[in-house]
């Protein structure tokens, strides 16, 4: 059913299509308005049998998931940036155990400084996690991904982090295809366990693992990760038939035809790259664009082969590692390390300083003039950096850069004349 | 694409207006993309929302740097954020006050842009009136259907009675009727102004 | 013909023994159908408080739900003995996932049970004093606050065990640890540190707190009893001496437990909707000496001359259990908030 709605609000409706038993969260921006919903929608009885449980933290958030999918019940949670940094060593337990937890992550920039809003620092941090990871363009993909990720995690016993930019889309109202819940019903079946608790048939479950069996233990679940390469495009196929529309998989491309140049990116930036592609089109530039919806595990093969016959990979992406540099460019990097294809991080769009058209097309258009640098920054303020580098070396007032760049501005201001207080 | 940015105060529902903009193209089978200025902004501090309208899917997700048409809900922020950036001289501008952009002290401001693409509405006292509370937003939007001409009344009442039930969307779609019928009158009478002061010269 | 006089009491542990009471009094684990919840062939040090106690607890809750028991577990000694790869002592559905978090764990189980309509199971989350008062603390706290029904269960051994005698917020003052060595001029853990999780659960005015030790194995199991008849957050606190981080010997761990209560060391007591509602009296009452002595982590108190004024220090924190709680003689339990 079309309609005008919230990105929080539709995934919310979507997640109680998908019938989850246990919903546990703790409030953080930008993921409320999604636990709100679905709490006002358990509160309602529209979601039922379901226990809505609001705890202290996102550790115990993470944790109650976990003992609740445990226990053989559908778990959902949803966080974003610190909240699933504090929930990390639970998270990484999930994927350890097993448990097919579905996880929205609203992607948020990660402190200090603190920030609140949207680039890919989280998920990143996550990337080691154990988790597959599905990133959504659009408020459409992230409801049809989040209905995807739980056939998909209980396929494989393996948790869903569902990652979608935080304010961009989770605050963006627009329209959606909202699932009926007889789809869903077809897509999905219930949750059938593959080992869970119960006192008929007594299992421990989070038993010690020495150095005889550990990394068996580890490489079993690499293998079952790989499996979701095979699995998610099946599983969209049969998405589409049931509910009619396409769903994301696991790369999507986008005017990649003859295309010298290819840029890469994760997300809704997305939206704003193809719109900068179809302008550098009119004016000449062969460029296309390809899209990562399955993150982790990385669609190698699948990224090489949309990447074949570019000269060059432009990677747009929301977070990086300072020293090091592009997250998803080391795998894309890797992707393409038997070709001569030269790969360019350009790094945007963090604590959400907004990438515009614009911004992307000056990028494309250095490509085209062969200087896009390694690694760049989009839309950099160098006066600050510039600024700030001096003030350490000359070592006039100490204290981190972040608060030396906020002390900064204003510019100070003459003081008045006058006896000192 | 016609892209709307709606400035204001935060609780003045700033946000709602753009969603029930968007959900009144979305009525009208048009694609519309309606979101916040994202910030951590408390009541009372200033607050951006954004609205984009258009008749195929919108890609886009960046904030509205050069608007089509702006609502400011406050006329106290137009000494204070910077309102008026990006906005092109065939811009609509739609103030909530009861004074004059002269009154405002932007009789020069509004002089650059085209005649009747400028007006003033006192949508906080029709939402007195109607609503009996000072919430302007859905008497803006009346006002910026009849100004625009880009959103029909009927689908923005429908959206207002959607957003808020009962009687508070009754008593906010008839304030949004009232401040049409006021930018009508208003854009009436600034023709007949016009015809009067270019008649010397005819 | 001569007869010989029945004694009641074994001798010096005025604890009745099983085979003197009647069968309805008997211990869970005397009997031929205990469950053995915990089975035997774990890893646990010989004299193991905890190993004792969590097969007390488990078996007699599983008694007071036919059965129909889950555990969740903190990581910690409990944890490494009973599961070492690829065995398990465990003959009950059980689950570790950390160290901090099986109090929420345990909440996600009990959620899970009671929308699959399963009321009947119930969950047990045990930790020891660094997974309760420590690391879990937050979400212990948050499963209090929001009553879950959840039997949480704390086997106290006053320090991080399992990772070598380090110090936690439940060892007490002047012991020694790996992290509060006997050196320098104030040897062990210092004075005015720790937490009395009891009184903090009571502050939460859950249904059900109570305290209770190896030693008096009937009453634990009571305890246990009483707290499954019970829906909500419970909280069992059980001292369990451990013979490596007190260098005590195995055979002294029920007497060190029963030296502890009898000293008023530590108060044995329990309490419903935030009060006090009984305590164990001290039947024979012993100076703190009798129970430090016995212990190497206080050997640095017993030096030549001993260190009087840590021990009478120490006597002080016994006699103010012993006022607080009304430990000795006939008086009322003196309660906060009751006088």
């Amino acid at each position: 059913m079309l309609q005008q709605i919230e990105g929080s609000q539709a995934v919310a409706r979507a997640v109680a299509c998908c019938r989850p038993e246990v919903v546990c969260a703790y409030p953080i921006s930008p993921q409320t308005h999604i636990i709100e919903a679905i709490g006002v929608l358990v509160r309602t009885g529209e979601l039922a049998p379901c226990e809505f449980i609001n705890v202290e933290s996102e550790f115990a958030a993470m944790s109650v998931s976990i003992g609740a999918s445990a226990t053989g019940a559908r778990a959902y949670t949803a966080t974003a940036s610190q909240g699933l940094l504090y929930m990390m060593e639970a998270v990484h337990n999930a994927s350890g155990l097993e448990l097919p937890i579905v996880m929205t992550l609203a992607n948020r920039a990660i402190g200090a400084p603190i920030n609140i809003w949207n680039d890919h620092s989280d998920a990143m941090a996550a990337s080691d996690a154990g988790w597959i990871q599905l990133f959504a363009e659009t408020n459409q993909e992230a409801v049809d991904l989040h209905v995807l990720a739980f056939r998909l995690a209980e396929e494989l016993s393996l948790p869903v982090m569902v990652c979608m930019d935080g304010f961009v889309l989770t605050h963006a109202v627009e329209q959606v295809d909202l699932p009926e819940q007889g789809r869903v019903d077809a897509f999905l079946p219930p949750y059938a366990p593959h080992q869970f608790l119960d006192p008929a048939d007594p299992v421990s479950i989070g038993a010690m693992v020495g150095p005889e069996a550990f990394e068996e233990v580890k490489v079993l679940a690499h293998l079952r990760q790989l499996d979701a390469l095979d699995r998610i495009p099946e599983l969209a196929a049969e998405f589409e038939e049931i509910f009619g529309r396409p769903s994301a998989g696991l790369v999507g491309t986008y005017r990649t035809e003859g295309a010298d140049t290819i840029v890469v990116a994760l997300g809704s930036v997305l939206g704003t790259i193809k719109d900068a592609v179809d302008e550098r089109r009119r004016a000449g530039q062969r460029v296309g664009v390809v899209g990562i919806t399955t993150f982790r595990p990385f669609p190698t093969s699948e990224v090489r082969s949309a990447l074949a016959g570019a000269r060059q990979v432009v990677v747009i992406e929301k977070a990086f590692r300072a020293g090091g540099g592009g997250v998803l460019s080391g795998d894309v990097t890797l992707a393409v390390q038997d070709s001569d294809v030269g790969v360019h991080t350009v790094v945007a769009g963090l604590g959400g300083r907004p990438i515009t058209r614009r911004g992307v097309e000056s990028v494309l258009g250095s490509a085209a003039r062969g200087e896009l640098e390694p690694l760049s920054f989009l839309d950099l303020d160098n006066a600050v950096i510039e600024h700030e580098r001096a003030r350490v070396l000359s070592a006039s007032s100490p204290g981190p850069d972040g608060t030396a760049t906020v002390r900064r501005r204003p510019p100070p201001v003459a003081s008045p004349v006058g006896e000192a207080p | 694409m016609f892209q709307v940015r709606i400035h204001g105060r935060g609780g003045q529902g700033v946000v709602a207006a753009a969603e029930i903009l968007s959900m009144a193209a979305f009525d009208e089978g048009r694609f519309a993309q309606a979101f916040p200025s994202f910030g951590s902004e408390r009541m009372g501090a200033p607050v951006v929302s954004y609205c984009r309208i258009d008749d195929r899917p919108i890609r886009t997700h960046e904030p509205i740097a050069e608007p089509d048409a702006l609502i400011v809900q406050d006329p106290t922020l137009v000494h204070q954020v910077d309102l008026f950036g990006g906005l092109a001289d065939d811009a609509y501008v739609l103030v909530n006050t009861s004074k004059s952009f002269e009154g405002l002290g932007l009789a020069e401001f509004a002089s650059r842009f085209r005649p009747g693409r400028l007006l003033t509405c006192p949508a906080t006292a029709l939402a007195l009136e109607y609503v009996g509370r000072p919430l302007p937003n859905a008497a803006l939007l009346g006002g910026f259907a009849a100004l625009t001409g880009r959103i029909s009344l009927d689908a923005l009442e429908k959206a207002i009675s959607e957003r808020f039930a009962g009687v508070v969307g009754t008593a906010n779609a008839a304030a949004a009727r009232a401040a049409f019928e006021f930018v009508v009158d208003e854009a009436r009478a600034g023709q007949d102004r016009e015809v009067v002061a270019r008649a010397p010269a005819d | 013909m001569t007869t010989t006089p029945v004694h009641f009491y074994q001798v010096g542990s005025y604890a009745a023994g099983n085979r003197l009471v009647g069968e309805g009094d008997r211990t869970v684990q005397s009997g031929a159908g205990r469950t053995n919840a915990l089975d035997s062939g774990h890893r646990a040090c010989q004299g193991c408080g905890e190993a004792l106690g969590a097969r007390y607890v488990l078996d007699a809750a599983m008694r007071s739900c036919d059965g129909q028991l889950m555990a969740v577990n903190a990581t910690g000694c409990l944890e490494v003995f009973s599961t070492p790869f690829p065995e398990t002592s465990w003959r009950i559905p059980w689950l570790h996932s950390l160290f901090g978090n099986a109090p929420p764990v345990a909440t996600g189980v009990s959620a899970a049970l009671r929308v699959k309509g399963r009321t009947d199971v119930r969950v047990v989350a045990q930790a020891g004093d660094g997974g309760t008062v420590d690391i879990g603390l937050a979400c212990l706290s948050g499963l209090f606050e929001r009553d879950d029904d959840v039997l949480f269960v704390c086997y106290d051994n006053e320090a991080y065990m399992n990772t070598g005698v380090q110090r936690s917020g439940a060892t007490p003052p002047a012991a020694r640890t790996a992290t509060t060595e006997a050196v320098g001029d104030s040897p062990g853990n210092p004075f005015g540190q720790g937490k009395d999780l009891p009184r903090i659960a009571m502050a939460h005015d859950i249904p059900y707190v109570a305290t209770a030790t190896v030693a008096d194995l009937h009453d634990l199991e009571a305890k246990v009893e009483r707290a499954m008849e019970i829906r909500g957050a419970r909280y069992l606190h059980v001292l369990v001496p451990c013979p490596l981080g007190w260098g005590s010997a195995p055979s002294d761990t029920i007497e060190l437990a029963r030296l502890a209560q009898e000293t008023g060391i530590f108060p044995v007591f329990e309490a419903r909707d935030g009060s006090v509602t009984s305590v164990s009296p001290i039947r024979c009452r012993q100076p703190v000496e009798a129970y430090l002595s016995r212990q190497r982590r206080y050997a640095h108190l017993f030096t030549d001359p001993p260190r009087q004024d840590v021990i009478d220090h120490i006597q002080a924190i016994a006699d103010r259990n012993i006022a607080r709680y009304g430990l000795v003689g006939s008086d009322a339990p003196a309660t906060d908030g009751e006088h």
